[in-house]
């Protein structure tokens, strides 16, 4: 161990050692003679999250903010008005930019704020650290790497700690690492051994040794490390370190009154620090296609300003019209090149027409996204009362995409399941032992029935190796009742008393089922494991190894050494795992027995074990202690020692535990599906039980015909004749049933192995094409697939697959443990269950609810709002740019093409902000189309917006067809309306700005009224914004226009509303055009409602039916 | 426990109407039942609103007289390339009883008042009586800002450089007797214009406020002698200068330039021939406008415009045919809502 050692340090020297860190304990340089370290600088123990200082806060973040494409386009326009002679004055491109900019600048300074807060109170918070023997308070951004710390109970880890001593003799803690990961029970962490009996300052500042261990990384639940401890005048002693002895920064102490452990990783580099890192941002359909709208607004701008640039020299031609006596040029422009000219015109026409694009459309959409996204929060239906905790938001980007879903992949267990294990039954040697206790609470019945099954000698050792098994293989903590005291729980131990802990609620559920049968697991005591058996005689094993539970094992076991002096291995894990290890035993019959509990829906677990000599004890100890020595690569070392220790199992039996479906699931699942969103099971566990979960949850129904794609078939015929099969059945079901789908649907089944198989790229059928098409043609018609033996990265492959298929389906991952993050991460939209199995998939998802059902109301309801109520925002934003600014571009043929703007400043600047800005945004943020309870009566709804309905090209289309049908009836309505005549009855002539407000009040009323003709949902809220908009628009011009403002240098705008009003007929054009400008729409809703009703449509009128019908009864 | 309970509460969300996204609404729909009846009202409506207005729209009378002289029969032609004054006359008669008020306008057609450059070309401090923007005007007014002696123009810039100064002269042939219709140019400008948004500096006389400042080069005589006879219409109150100032929205304009209320002609015009005297001066040949003069009175929705009426007339009747299409879809496609 020691050669190893030395060479391993060696190494060390020759490669720099950049990868570990060597730590002082207590800052104590190494005994002269020791190694060379190169001596690395820590940061201390400051915890940084804030962005900006007070200093840097505005550069940077108008930096930032300039980076976004639309605020650099503005700052653009702004720059140009800015430099040029432009048609308007800089401010009505830099108010609304300025405006924008400090909001959100505000928004973030205020964000940053608390966050220097928050940083500033953990920074300060009291920390206490040994020095010179003594436990000195300090605040915690001072403690440095090295520092040896005292935590007492309750107290937070401010850094992450080697753990060195505890107040408990067996040198334990226990702490929860609740804020960090979620998980809310007590994990136990062990001091190092040789440190652990240091009880006091003195003791624990005597200590001479070094840590090293790696450099810091993001994994929680990954640390090597080793810590070399220096005696006097002897060789150092070296100790492997694992995760089992870092407490993290973040977690709590709990049950134990204090512990002394040195700080090793600080400030930004604890792992919390680095679990901050943000994921990479998910983008919505609905931006996708508003970036294209966008783009194709740019063409429009671009080519108008072409248009009239073009058409302006054009008209220019004759000298007459170029320069007309009474409008000649100054001197300077004359000179100026007809190029450089004709640029600075095409840049003033897009100054002009630039509005097209409004900044305010981003705000809107950013504020509805942040705005709406609270009624997820606020939705009472979706709080939990047991966690005590309702829906959570973590990226309000995506709240549309909830309406958009096609494909759901959820995991199985904990989320279709509820994760709450209960032992059923378990099959010892073929014999089936079923505890009554639940029955009628005795546990002697139970122990009394086991007896009566089985009676022969052999059976009975065999039963006892097996309940001793689940009594000893596991990693289950007992937590005592505090108020206990030391003697009654001598007696108690097992009763109400105690509890258990685990991080695996199956594990929790055996040990509890066995209790249940009559052998109570006490607890570890000094490396002993007690049981109290049916005898009611206590046990005791010493514990000498464990071998971890890992996904890619999915198996653990554990070495120990009976009072008698055996050493034995006891092994469980999966029936894939165990089988081809199981040498012998009543293989044959427990087969049998997990697939029939399989299939009836229970997770099953084998049971092994293996009785090793003492030499061969010996040698899984020397691979063991060498594999957790290791401090590079130590996990696959370890996995290769753990491959050869298991091996040569005598199988004993297997155990059933059942996990019970969630709530509403099944009904979950079916709303799903009538709402057209195809539903993919994703489960590690085996084909039957996850079949049999998929029956209860209905995902299949009787009629669903089942696809297999599993192993076992492909063993029989080659892959690609199962896929060419499968394929033809789907076709030929499909052609015969025609448009009709849902005469016969179905479900495929698919394995981990196989899939693999199908996903790579294989030479062989290069000429028949890649299989992974024909598989992506057979899941599209298969209404549900349940995939099972997936690896977690498995689980992001398949996501990834269908998402990349030809329709771009949006899909959404629903999952609630740690293995369900990659394909949380994945999916379009990511939900995490805030389950049992810790917080990390909620942690990382985009949404995070309670339970399953939650889902249905988070799609069909919230998804469905949040979708048209965005829709609608969309296209009524660019149509409300394109009334306002076509008029302008047609306004440019009668004006010389010389970019008389047709608007006043204020309507140009304000008109996007102000007048027509709240309605819409009110709308998007309330509007409900069909009501709550509609929407979940009738999940096929869902199908009336599926595939983005409302964005697609000939919606837009319509609308901005509309938007420029309206914009030339305003313009020539006012053009007809002026033609050489007077509004007023005493002879006086209106100006060109009178034309335009005229027109500009025609288009603020269309706008609005076009909103209130759209508006389904009247609330008082909707009422008072859209009139209230439109009172705010006349007193405000009346204000604008009735007050020579001193401020401004022109006062083109005095009394030109008055004048308007005062005059007959202004109002009746005005009339005249706002109903003809909504004319059309009116008539196309009509129609359109009458002859091809879409389902919501229909839905309305029932509703309203069903109300009427009340009335009547009610009268 | 009692936190617990606390931090519970927090986490629960308000159970209110709004968060809860049950406020009680109104939920119209737009379906046939009501819109159909509705059409036929607005379209009753419209149709009405529009024969009344047809009707008092084609009541209005309206003489127009195109005197830019391009034709050589014109009397005008011989003024149309003379750039000295010259003066022509156009006789026409009135075959009824003209009613008054009437109002006289002259026109331009061509002629793009509303170009940017040209509209923005003025300096509204000076305008407003500014003694301190009199000497340095606002650079706006370029290439208008100062004559070739560097002097500064007051008032500057294009738009007024360019004033209308044609004069007319109307007169009724009574008994083979010219007489001279009163033409009354107040009232013509906007009343703010005239009260508020313009101001003569307040320094009499007035002409000492434009010490060191020019006229414009196109004018003939400087502001300050627009109307010597009247203080209240002189400098920038001027009602000729404040109409000019008021831009015309499109390139065919009408601008008023007096009305005829004397207490002879307060019913009207009686009918007769008429003699109008023009004042050549205003160039539009260069650019192949057009001048005309137009007689008009004005009802309660001002001058004529059938294009009003008749829209209102077209808007209603489609409203009738949409409704009556409407019906038909509706009968056919037997939807939802019927009992």
């Amino acid at each position: 161990m020691s050669c190893s050692f030395i060479c391993f340090l060696g190494c060390a020297g020759e490669e720099n050692w950049v990868d570990s860190r060597t730590v002082y304990i207590g800052h104590k340089e190494p005994p002269a003679g020791a190694e060379a370290y190169i001596p690395q600088r820590y940061p201390n123990n400051r915890i940084v999250s804030s962005k900006y200082t007070f200093w840097n806060f505005i550069p940077k973040n108008l930096f930032e903010q300039f980076r976004r494409i639309a605020n650099f386009y503005f700052l653009v326009i702004f720059l140009v008005q800015l430099i040029i002679d432009t048609p308007t004055s800089p401010v009505t491109s830099g108010l609304p930019l300025f405006f924008v900019i400090t909001v959100t600048a505000i928004k973030q300074g205020y964000e940053d704020w608390l966050r220097h807060k928050a940083d500033c109170s953990i920074n300060e918070c009291p920390v206490d650290v040994v020095q010179q023997e003594k436990v000195v308070r300090t605040q915690s951004h001072k403690l440095r790497v090295g520092d040896i710390v005292m935590v007492r109970e309750d107290e937070t880890f401010p850094c992450d700690l080697i753990f060195l001593s505890s107040s408990r003799d067996d040198g334990t803690c226990y702490v929860t690492t609740t804020s960090l990961d979620g998980e809310s029970s007590h994990k136990t962490y062990y001091a190092v051994p040789d440190t652990m009996a240091f009880k006091t300052e003195q003791e624990v500042d005597s200590l001479h040794a070094t840590i090293e261990c790696e450099q810091p990384q993001p994994d929680l639940y990954k640390f090597v490390g080793r810590i070399n401890i220096y005696k006097d005048k002897e060789e150092p002693v070296s100790r492997t370190l694992g995760a089992e002895n870092l407490l993290l920064r973040g977690a709590t102490l709990k049950n134990t009154q204090h512990i002394y452990a040195v700080a090793v990783y600080t400030g930004m580099e604890t792992k919390m620090a680095l679990n901050y890192q943000s994921k990479s941002q998910k983008r919505s359909a609905v931006e996708k296609s508003m970036n294209a709208f966008l783009v194709v607004y740019l063409c429009i701008l671009i080519s108008k300003a072409v248009i009239n640039t073009v058409l302006k020299y054009a008209w220019q031609w004759s000298p007459d019209r170029d320069e007309p006596w009474y409008n000649h040029r100054t001197e300077n422009e004359r000179q100026r090149h007809v190029v450089i000219r004709a640029f600075t015109d095409f840049l003033a026409f897009m100054v002009l027409f630039n509005y097209i694009i409004p900044v305010s459309m981003y705000v809107t959409v950013e504020m509805q996204k942040f705005l709406g996204s609270y009624f997820i929060t606020w939705d009472e239906e979706m709080f939990d009362e047991e966690l005590g905790q309702g829906a959570q938001v973590n990226t309000s980007d995506l709240n549309e995409e909830l309406g958009q879903v096609e494909y759901v992949f959820t995991d199985k267990t904990g989320t279709l399941t509820e994760n709450n294990m209960e032992f059923i039954e378990c099959c010892v040697d073929g014999n089936v032992y079923i505890p009554h206790a639940i029955c009628n609470g005795q546990i002697l019945s139970a122990a009394s029935s086991i007896d009566m099954i089985d009676s022969s000698p052999g059976g009975k050792r065999i039963r006892d190796l097996f309940f001793r098994a689940l009594c000893l293989c596991h990693t289950v903590q007992v937590k005592e009742e505090e108020t206990v005291d030391g003697i009654k729980r001598g007696i108690h131990q097992g009763r109400p008393t105690s509890f258990y802990i685990s991080s695996s609620p199956d594990e929790v559920a055996l040990v509890e089922g066995m209790k249940r049968l009559g052998y109570t697991y006490l607890r570890l005591k000094d490396n002993y494991m007690e049981i109290l058996n049916k005898d009611d005689e206590i046990e005791r094993f010493e514990l000498l190894h464990v071998l971890n539970f890992d996904s890619v094992r999915r198996r653990m076991s554990v070495i120990v050494k009976s009072i008698s002096g055996e050493y034995l291995m006891f092994c469980k894990g999966a029936d894939s795992s165990i089988f081809p290890r199981v040498v012998s035993g009543k293989v044959e019959q427990v087969k049998a027995h997990v697939e029939q509990n399989a299939v009836e829906g229970l997770r099953t677990l084998c049971v092994a074990y293996r009785r090793l000599s003492e030499s061969e004890y010996q040698e899984a100890c020397h691979y063991l202690t060498e594999a957790k020595l290791a401090l590079q690569d130590r996990e696959q070392r370890l996995a290769q020692a753990y491959d050869v220790i298991e091996r040569d199992f005598v199988l004993l039996g297997a155990t059933a535990v059942e996990d019970r479906l969630q709530e509403k699931a099944a009904d979950t699942i079916e709303s799903l599906h009538k709402a057209g969103i195809k539903v993919w099971v994703l489960t590690g566990d085996k084909m039957e039980t996850a079949a049999a979960t998929c029956y209860a949850s209905k995902l299949f129904r009787r009629s669903t015909q089942i696809l297999e794609l599993t192993k076992k078939r492909t063993k029989e015929q080659s892959l690609h004749d199962v896929l060419f099969e499968l394929n033809r059945t789907v076709l030929r079901q499909r052609s015969i049933s025609g448009d009709g789908m849902d005469c016969l649907d179905f479900g495929l089944i698919i394995d981990g192995a196989t899939l693999s198989a199908v996903l790579k790229p294989s030479q062989e059928v290069s000429g028949h094409g890649n299989y992974r098409e024909i598989f992506l043609e057979i899941c599209r018609n298969c209404s549900a697939v349940l995939c099972c033996r997936m690896a977690p990265l498995q689980k992001a492959q398949i996501v990834k697959l269908i998402k990349s298929s030809k329709e771009h389906p949006i899909t959404l991952a629903v999952g609630d443990g740690a293995n369900d993050v990659s394909m949380i991460l994945e999916a379009h939209v990511g939900i995490g269950i805030m389950g049992k199995e810790g917080r990390q998939a909620a942690r990382n998802s985009d949404y995070a609810i309670p339970k399953f059902k939650h889902l249905k109301k988070m799609l069909l309801v919230h998804g469905h709002y949040y979708y048209i109520r965005i829709a609608e925002l969309v296209q009524y934003f660019f149509y409300k740019n394109v009334c306002f600014i076509f008029p302008q571009f047609l306004y440019q043929f009668f004006c010389g093409f010389s970019q008389q703007p047709l608007y006043d400043t204020a309507y140009l600047t304000l008109y996007n902000i102000s007048f027509t800005s709240l309605p819409i945004l009110l709308y998007s943020l309330v509007e409900q189309h069909v009501t709550i309870d509609t929407l979940k009566r009738e999940p096929s709804l869902y199908r009336d917006i599926a595939k983005n309905s409302l964005l697609r090209w000939p919606v837009f289309l319509y609308w901005t067809c509309l938007g420029v049908f309206d914009a030339v009836i305003f313009f020539f309505g006012a053009y007809f309306l002026f033609d050489n005549t007077t509004f007023t009855s005493n002879g006086q002539m209106f100006g060109n700005w009178t034309f335009g407000t005229l027109i500009f009040t025609v288009l603020v009323f269309t706008v609005t009224l076009k909103l209130a003709l759209d508006t389904r949902h009247w609330t008082w809220i909707n009422h008072f914004v859209i009139w209230g908009s439109l009172l705010f628009y006349v007193i405000f011009s009346l204000l604008w226009g009735g007050i020579i403002w001193p401020f401004l240098n022109y006062q083109r705008m005095y009394y030109v509303f008055m004048q308007m009003l005062s005059s007959g007929p202004a109002w009746l054009s005005i009339i005249l055009l706002i109903t003809v400008s909504l004319l059309p729409d009116v008539i196309k809703k009509v129609l359109c409602r009458a002859i091809c009703p879409t389902a919501t449509e229909r839905a309305q009128v029932r509703k309203r039916f069903l109300k009427i019908d009340l009335k009547f009864y009610l009268c | 426990m009692v936190k617990e309970e606390q931090e519970e509460s927090s986490n629960r969300p308000d159970n209110t109407a709004f968060t809860q996204q049950r406020l009680p609404a109104w939920q119209p729909i737009l379906s046939a039942s009501i819109v159909i009846p509705m059409f036929v009202l607005i379209g009753a409506a419209f149709i009405g609103v529009g024969v009344a207005l047809f009707i008092t729209s084609r009541d209005i009378q309206l003489q127009e007289l195109d005197y830019t002289g391009d034709d050589s029969e014109h009397p005008c032609f011989k003024c149309r390339t003379n750039t000295e004054k010259c003066t022509c006359s156009m006789t026409f008669s009135i075959p009824t009883l003209f009613k008054g008020p009437v109002f006289f306008y002259y026109g331009l057609t061509n002629y793009f008042q509303n170009q940017r450059k040209y509209g923005a070309s003025k300096d509204d401090n000076q305008l407003y009586g500014d003694l301190n923007y009199f000497t340095s005007p606002s650079t706006d007014c370029d290439p208008y800002t100062r004559d070739s002696k560097n002097m500064p123009i007051v008032p500057c810039g294009a738009l007024a450089n360019s004033m209308f100064n044609d004069t007319f002269t109307l007169s009724h042939t009574v008994n083979g007797v010219q007489k001279i219709v009163p033409l009354d140019g107040k009232g013509i400008a906007w009343w703010t214009d005239y009260n508020i948004k313009y101001r003569n500096p307040s320094i009499t006389p007035l002409i000492n406020a434009f010490n060191g400042t020019k006229k414009p080069t196109n004018w003939p005589k400087p502001i300050y002698e627009l109307d010597t006879t009247d203080v209240y219409n002189n400098g920038f109150i001027n009602q000729d200068f404040l109409v000019w100032m008021r831009r015309a929205a499109l390139p065919d304009f009408r601008k008023l330039y007096r009305r005829i209320t004397h207490d002879d002609y307060a019913a009207g015009l009686p009918a007769g021939n008429y003699t109008l005297t023009i004042a050549y001066n205003y160039p539009v040949h260069s650019f192949n406008g057009k001048k005309k003069v137009v007689l008009s009175n004005v009802s309660w929705m001002g001058g004529k415009n059938d294009f009003l009426g008749i829209a209102y007339i077209v808007v209603g009747s489609m409203c009738v045919v949409m409704s009556i299409v409407m019906l038909i879809v509706y009968a056919r496609f037997k939807f939802g809502e019927d009992d």
